[in-house]
């Protein structure tokens, strides 16, 4: 159904797809939504279509790293999230946790496990928190949906966890109601529900970027400060770059369903190897006067992602990139290894690539298909 | 009676034929770089016309553009009054680009929405004077207002899905305030709406659609052409892209300045984003719980920051083009605006409080065009910035826990 963006052996294979310091790898992950297709629509003859959210993905999450992954709408990088905490069934590919294939962990005391040591924090915490539910109640309802623990230890554990978060003191914070708290507060609140079953793994999508800055500091460096004291390795959703920037060892951009490029903060912003992520950098804007240059020298690419019902042929990023040259158009690029684990999926990134001779503009965008 | 029908969301997500969307994207390009000839027949005033613009009657041809002073629009509620906004100044020329910044609550709406008066039923402009080309509207009656609204100062809503009437065309929403305030024939309006999507970068014929039938951008495109529809001369962005793609954003405050260049508009944008404000204004006010804590030209104030906070809010923001983790936390909460803090707003969350700020309210000063209301900088200083310690690294902690 789709070609696999393979990994090239090139380069070094030091972050090779797969060490026993891996917490979670996800090897081709590809989820298709079809849209359509129902009654009305074979009735009306419409063609059914599919979304191809996740189009074939390699990921792997190192054991005690923050990952970012960054990518604006429609770039999939939301639904690999809710696969890996198995809100989302794939299409096709795999999944592996500390070793094991839970790809087909659907049910029971497997999926129970499994969600135990693996948590998602949501961006909205007025969405995730019920207005008629104590504070106390929110963060006990996982334990006692997986009956752990005697009620005092639930009880111990509960304070625990809103202790942990920055609620103090807890007894008096368990009692409250969601809207009783700041927005900050609540954000809080669901970091508690999260570490209350002591997961190794947090997925993390957007969690504050519905925050201000003072209160958003504040909720990075307690999720920064979880990951030393209890060995938390997270998986950051983004589509804010500058924030993957301050926060993650390593960035994986994403665009229509595939990664872009991926290698630690330093590499992929400072050093960027593909020409997608040039051009969000150079768009992401900082609180520092831009001079008339600076400003010239952004590459602001027309138009927008485009749908991922009818991804384009070739390289997906070539009909808005500056730099697609003939190969672009017909053929996929896989990620290519350009130093020390840093990969671009980018036809220009492949060793031995004369950047010079290629870079030449040569798409006539009337004529691409 | 028959209402429009929405197409099915289906015709939202088949996929159109991409010859059309490269063609369109085409024209989009090609009306950006031809928006001096499109805005006259788009009745919409030129930067080489807005000399010869007509004024409102009454207007002070030589007063600036807009003064604001001393404004105070409060909130009642049962537990007392909210000071929103609370005794703010400022003034914005004519071609110029005013961002306010803050945080939530600090007014900087309540600010932009007194000044075309689209207040909440519970908010009321106490005091203080709004001075458009010498003429104050503070006094006006709601009706007399609205020769103003829209036709003299219009606003960019944040949430482009939520402004926009989902059962209606584009083009029939643009036309509409064109027929009602200015008197122009149906046809007229619907003519002149066509021309004000492409002079925003939607080409005519997108005119069609339906907002759902729009991307997020080509939404808030069209929320600038109804703002531009009654030829403004101060248009307010309240948010604009701050629930857009970086990319989309950078095509829409593209878009803004490339309008504000060639038709000579006035701009003044809210946002809580500072790089948004560094990257598309002249000046910037920062505000503070109702106040202005400092004010002037962007490269002064986010080079050399005086306040404190504006210090810790810049200190805050993540920066991809300076080091990574060095973002600072500013502890504590705003105050409680029914009872706000008798002298400095920010003093119980400010390194440098002394005793004065606690008690007296900082006079503002100002210091190569800057304004500060702050007790680091009295009159007759030298107003030479007095910067917080350097922000602790956001992961210093695990520095020890590491090992």
């Amino acid at each position: 159904m789709t070609e696999r963006q393979a990994v090239t052996d090139a380069g070094s294979s030091t972050d090779g797809h797969g060490t026993a310091d891996d917490l979670l790898r996800i090897d081709d992950l590809v989820v298709h939504f079809p849209i359509g297709g129902g009654m009305l629509d074979s009735l009306m003859r419409q063609p059914t279509a599919v979304v191809r959210a996740v189009d074939g993905v390699d990921l792997t999450l190192r054991r005690g790293e923050v990952l970012a992954l960054v990518g604006e709408s429609g770039s999939g990088k939301t639904t690999i999230g809710r696969v890996i905490v198995k809100l989302t069934r794939p299409t096709a590919g795999r999944v592996t946790f500390e070793g094991q294939d839970v790809t087909k962990v659907w049910s029971g005391q497997e999926l129970r496990d499994y969600r135990r040591r693996v948590q998602i924090i949501f961006q909205d915490p007025y969405e995730t928190l019920d207005p008629k539910q104590t504070i106390y109640d929110f963060v006990a309802e996982p334990l006692e949906v997986n009956g752990l623990g005697s009620a005092s230890e639930r009880r111990d554990r509960v304070l625990g966890a809103l202790e942990a978060a920055g609620l103090r003191p807890a007894e008096e914070y368990a009692a409250r109601y969601p809207h009783e708290l700041s927005g900050g507060q609540r954000q809080r609140v669901v970091i508690a529900g999260a570490l209350v079953m002591g997961p190794q793994l947090i997925v993390a999508d957007e969690p504050v970027s519905m925050l201000d800055v003072s209160i958003r500091t504040e909720l990075l460096r307690l999720m920064l400060a979880l990951r030393w004291e209890r060995g938390l390795t997270y998986l950051f959703i983004t589509h804010d770059l500058s924030l993957a920037w301050v926060l993650a060892d390593r960035i994986a951009v994403m665009y229509l369903g595939r990664i872009m490029e991926i290698g630690t903060a330093e590499e992929v912003i400072r050093t960027p190897r593909n020409p997608y992520t040039e051009a969000l950098v150079s768009v992401s804007p900082s609180p520092e006067p831009m001079s008339r240059e600076g400003r010239s020298e952004r590459t602001i690419l027309k138009g927008e992602t485009p749908d991922a019902v009818r991804i384009p042929a070739g390289c997906r990023f070539h009909p808005r990139c500056p730099k697609a040259f003939d190969r672009c158009l017909v053929e996929s690029p896989p990620l290519f290894d350009v130093g020390g684990g840093h990969r671009s999926a980018c036809w220009l990134a492949e060793p031995g690539a004369d950047i010079a001779g290629r870079a030449l503009p040569v798409v006539d965008a009337a004529a691409a298909p | 009676m028959s209402l429009p029908v929405p197409p099915s969301a289906r015709d939202g997500i088949t996929p159109p034929d991409v010859q059309t969307e490269e063609l369109e994207e085409q024209e989009a390009l090609e009306a950006i770089a031809k928006i001096d000839q499109v805005a006259p027949s788009a009745g919409i005033t030129t930067a080489a016309q807005r000399r010869q613009r007509p004024l409102p009657k009454l207007a002070d041809p030589a007063a600036p553009l807009l003064v604001v002073e001393d404004l105070k629009t409060y909130f009642s509620t049962g537990s007392g009054p909210v000071r929103a906004v609370d005794g703010v100044s400022f003034k914005l020329e004519h071609g110029e680009a005013l961002g306010i910044a803050g945080e939530s609550g600090c007014g900087k709406t309540t600010t932009a929405l007194s000044l075309v008066r689209i207040l909440p039923a519970n908010a009321k402009i106490m005091s203080g004077s709004i001075s458009l080309m010498g003429i104050d509207l503070v006094p006006k009656s709601d009706n007399a207002l609205r020769r103003y609204r829209w036709r003299e100062i219009s606003i960019v809503f944040q949430g482009a899905m939520n402004a926009l009437n989902p059962v209606r065309r584009i083009r029939d929403q643009i036309a509409e305030p064109i027929e009602e305030r200015l008197g122009e024939s149906p046809k007229a309006a619907r003519k002149k709406a066509g021309d004000l999507l492409e002079l925003v970068g939607i080409p005519r014929r997108r005119g069609d659609a339906y907002p759902h039938q729009l991307s997020g951008g080509m939404r808030q495109r069209a929320m600038i052409a109804m703002a531009l529809a009654c030829d403004p001369a101060i248009v307010i962005g309240d948010e604009p892209t701050t629930a857009l793609d970086v990319m989309v954003q950078a095509q829409i405050l593209e878009l803004l300045e490339h309008l504000r260049q060639k038709l000579g508009l006035s701009l003044i944008l809210i946002t809580h984003d500072l790089s948004v404000i560094a990257e598309t204004c002249d000046r910037v006010m920062v505000m503070y719980a109702g106040r202005v804590a400092e004010e002037g030209p962007v490269d002064e104030v986010f080079r050399r920051p005086r306040h404190p906070y504006t210090q810790k809010l810049m200190a805050a923001f993540p920066n991809i083009r300076a080091d990574r983790r060095t973002l600072d936390v500013i502890p504590g909460e705003p105050p409680d605006l029914r009872q706000p803090p008798p002298g400095c707003r920010f003093a119980p969350r400010c390194p440098f409080a002394m005793p004065v700020c606690r008690e007296v309210v900082p006079p503002e000063t100002t210091f190569s065009g800057v304004r500060v209301a702050c007790h680091l900088y009295p009159v007759g200083s030298d107003g030479v910035p007095v910067t917080v310690p350097p922000a602790m690294a956001v992961d210093a902690l695990p520095a020890a826990a590491a090992g």
